[in-house]
């Protein structure tokens, strides 16, 4: 189940690799950075803010920025409760310590085809890790060569991979209203409130106008 | 080295205290919400709010960028949304619209 989507992970985190070389990152700190945060939207972020790393208080900016971008987190673990809340903590914590959005997603259309088996979220997790770290690495050296990853287009690979994963969960235009306010929530947000705050101003939206949307068809 | 070189402004030690301060972070996000999820009872409202989520932080993280990105992240886009509602393959649907994205870049 995790198998198809190894190459489009691999695929972003080279193009964060090769993100990490244009913005002047050590090859270490590139890599340390996907082994620890294993999160590529909140990385991207803090490379292009690495100027403030070398201060506490710039730290803590830092630190502020990871916490914005990845409080969609938040709000994916809160979603795997129905799931994996039956396990022992000891099971259900590890596998979310490892929770991405693909992982997440492929776990979640799993678990909608009829699969209940809970391993897979922490196996396929480690398995994307891995990969991770590997992409960033190869990304890395990529980019020590070639000056302008954008001419091959590898700066779009985040929203694409994105915007593919969420084709499968359509479900007609009615159950999709959360999305639209979302992305119009989202975009307001992105115009006219500094920071990264747009990606939760837009989810929460469309996660509150999904509870108000009936069942009836 | 002393432990004050280490962690010395524009040092690797100081380096690794930004990123695993960033770590923790991440990790309290990841793990929050299910621990939050623990103690909220469970009614069909709540349940179809956590439906619409998925798809809404999906929405939520690519439209600015895809607005920002211009003609060529909407044309990349496109091409693999429909190839992907048409194949339902995803590595073949990020690659066309990278290749997408390239040759849009080349050709103007």
């Amino acid at each position: 189940m995790v198998l198809p989507a190894m190459p489009v992970m691999a695929l972003f985190a080279f193009a964060f690799g090769t993100f990490a070389v244009q913005k002047g990152l050590d090859l270490a700190v590139a890599t340390l950075m996907s082994a620890i945060m294993f999160a590529g939207a909140s990385q991207f972020v803090a490379t292009e803010a690495w100027g403030n790393s070398q201060s506490l208080a710039g730290i803590l900016t830092l630190v502020m920025f990871t916490a914005m971008v990845n409080l969609r987190f938040l709000l994916m673990s809160a979603s795997m409760r129905p799931w994996l809340g039956s396990l022992h903590p000891w099971q259900s914590y590890p596998a979310l310590a490892v929770l991405t959005e693909p992982g997440w997603l492929l776990g979640l259309r799993y678990r909608a085809s009829g699969g209940a088996d809970a391993a897979i979220v922490l196996g396929g997790g480690i398995a994307f890790w891995v990969i991770w770290i590997i992409g960033t690495q190869a990304g890395y050296f990529f980019g020590m060569f070639f000056s302008d990853p954008k001419r091959f287009g590898i700066d779009l690979v985040m929203p694409l991979f994105f915007i593919v994963v969420l084709v499968p969960l359509w479900r007609g235009p009615r159950r999709a209203t959360p999305w639209a306010v979302a992305g119009i929530v989202a975009l307001l947000a992105a115009e006219f409130i500094p920071g990264q705050w747009y990606i939760m101003a837009g989810a929460v939206a469309g996660c509150v106008t999904g509870g108000f949307i009936d069942e009836r068809v | 080295m002393s432990v004050f070189e280490f962690f010395a402004p524009g040092s690797f030690g100081m380096s690794m205290v930004a990123i695993v301060a960033m770590g923790f972070a991440t990790v309290l996000m990841r793990t929050s919400g299910f621990w939050l999820m623990a103690h909220v009872t469970m009614t069909p409202r709540i349940r179809r709010m956590l439906e619409a989520l998925p798809g809404s932080i999906v929405v939520a993280m690519v439209l600015p960028i895809v607005v920002k990105g211009g003609p060529v992240a909407v044309l990349s886009v496109a091409v693999a949304a429909s190839l992907m509602a048409w194949r339902g393959n995803q590595i073949l649907a990020v690659a066309a619209g990278v290749v997408a994205a390239a040759l849009a870049r080349a050709l103007f």
